[in-house]
């Protein structure tokens, strides 16, 4: 059974509501039957520094990507890591983490791709959490183990690979890597490593809007109208038209994906997640370098 | 999991070799005890952090000296780092190379092998981001005491 929505007004704004939730519900509905708290950080070991008491962690590296082949869990997989999180399929799940959410948002898309019902984001994260001085502990769960049935993974309907962004061509692009990295200056972002692209540049057409600009100082999303200011005025992206975000490797695009879905009510957007490491490294398609977003070469 | 400590000094080696002995799991918890045991930074480097090098191929902001007692491959070599708490991980990275490299001749850590960072079996529980970033930091300690030391 699902717990009741959080009807802060804030939220009352955005397309689904129903996908947030604030610190303020949170606080009030842990421990309720029914629901599990996720945490998914970048920094693996931050959840073991102290978590939001009953939180389960959930390690995008160790739990959300298969070891051999660069895909995420099957479905098999996935059922046993949820069953064993104490998940089962009528959970209401709300995941939170560091970095505005960045690695939330992976784990939510993620969890998306095999339609769990009901998954929300926790406004603010965990940063937000902390600096209202909420409670943390240092004590491991350990949830009852639940019966998480398997379910087919789609790809076919948030998530795109490259053949598809090659066939979305001119379409709908949003790049949401630093200026630097959209310019084709940097393979990576400022002040983190250069990281195994061939090619710097962006996909011909993107628009850029760097992941973070979703986000309010204190960690939580912007407004609605705020949202609509940058991606559909400032960068003409239409709610209407098929869209397809990438980053890197598809975890800053997760957070904005969340933010055209969820929040601006796009009707079809897509991560792609093999995003700049693929695309930057494969051969022959098409890279456009500097500020502009550029068009498709006609060859 | 068997891995050569032959060619590393004793701190290092037994640091490799208590990293060895655990599963994987427990592996990650010795290296949270390592990140807060990172000794604070002494009140001379606070007050200038501009004396700190950063080290960009680490995922989160961290920073780090170090001093020479001596001249030469004989000069005795001390280590000081600065890493936010929301850095666990980054942290307990600089917590290993602290406990293992403090007090070492400028020659022993300049010998010390590029490769040591995936010698603490973190490979599989840890991104190989985060793996260089701690080769990182080892490259710009060889760096700061070979300009040092002269040696």
């Amino acid at each position: 059974m699902a717990l009741p929505h959080d009807t802060e007004a804030k939220f009352a704004e955005y397309a689904h509501p129903e996908r947030l939730v604030s610190t303020q519900w949170l606080a009030e509905h842990m421990g309720s039957d029914g629901l599990a708290v996720v945490e998914s950080d970048e920094d693996v070991l931050l959840y073991e520094t102290g978590h939001i008491p009953g939180a389960v962690k959930v390690d995008w590296h160790l739990d959300l990507n298969d070891p051999v082949t660069r895909d995420y869990v099957d479905d098999e997989q996935f059922a046993k890591l949820l069953s064993a999180k104490g998940i089962g399929r009528d959970t209401t799940v709300v995941i939170y983490g560091d970095k505005n959410n960045w690695w939330a948002a992976y784990a939510l898309w993620v969890f998306s791709l095999f339609g769990h019902p009901d998954v929300r984001l926790l406004d603010g994260g965990r940063a937000k959490w902390e600096a209202e001085g909420r409670e943390t502990t240092t004590d491991a769960p350990s949830p009852a183990t639940a019966d998480y049935p398997v379910v087919e993974r789609d790809d076919s309907t948030i998530r795109a690979f490259k053949d598809d962004v090659l066939a979305h061509l001119p379409g709908a692009l949003l790049d949401v890597r630093s200026p630097q990295e959209y310019s084709g200056e940097r393979t990576h972002m400022p002040d983190y490593p250069e990281e195994g692209a061939l090619r710097g540049g962006h996909i011909p057409g993107a628009q850029s809007v760097p992941w973070a600009r979703a986000a309010a100082d204190d960690g939580t999303f912007r407004g609605r109208a705020e949202l609509e200011a940058i991606y559909q005025q400032e960068k003409g992206l239409e709610p209407g038209e098929k869209t397809i975000a990438y980053c890197r490797i598809g975890e800053r695009s997760s957070h904005s994906w969340f933010v055209l879905s969820h929040l601006l009510g796009f009707s079809d957007v897509r991560n792609y997640d093999g995003s700049w490491v693929e695309w930057g490294n494969a051969v022959r398609v098409p890279i456009v370098k500097g500020a502009e977003p550029g068009s498709v070469p006609s060859r | 999991m068997t891995t050569s400590t032959d060619d590393l000094p004793p701190a290092l080696a037994e640091i490799v070799d208590d990293f060895g002995a655990l599963a994987v799991p427990d592996r990650l918890q010795l290296l949270l005890d390592f990140s807060r045991e990172l000794p604070a930074l002494p009140p001379r480097y606070c007050d200038h952090p501009e004396l700190l090098e950063p080290v960009p191929e680490c995922q989160s902001p961290i920073f780090l000296v170090t001093e020479i007692d001596g001249a030469g491959a004989g000069a005795t070599v001390h280590l000081f780092f600065s890493a936010p708490p929301e850095a666990p991980t980054t942290r307990g990275f600089a917590g290993i190379l602290a406990e293992g490299l403090e007090g070492l001749t400028a020659a022993q850590v300049l010998a010390i092998p590029d490769d040591v960072s995936h010698r603490l079996g973190l490979d599989e529980a840890v991104s190989p981001l985060r793996l260089r970033g701690m080769s990182g930091m080892l490259g710009r300690i060889k760096r700061q005491v070979r300009d040092k030391s002269s040696a």
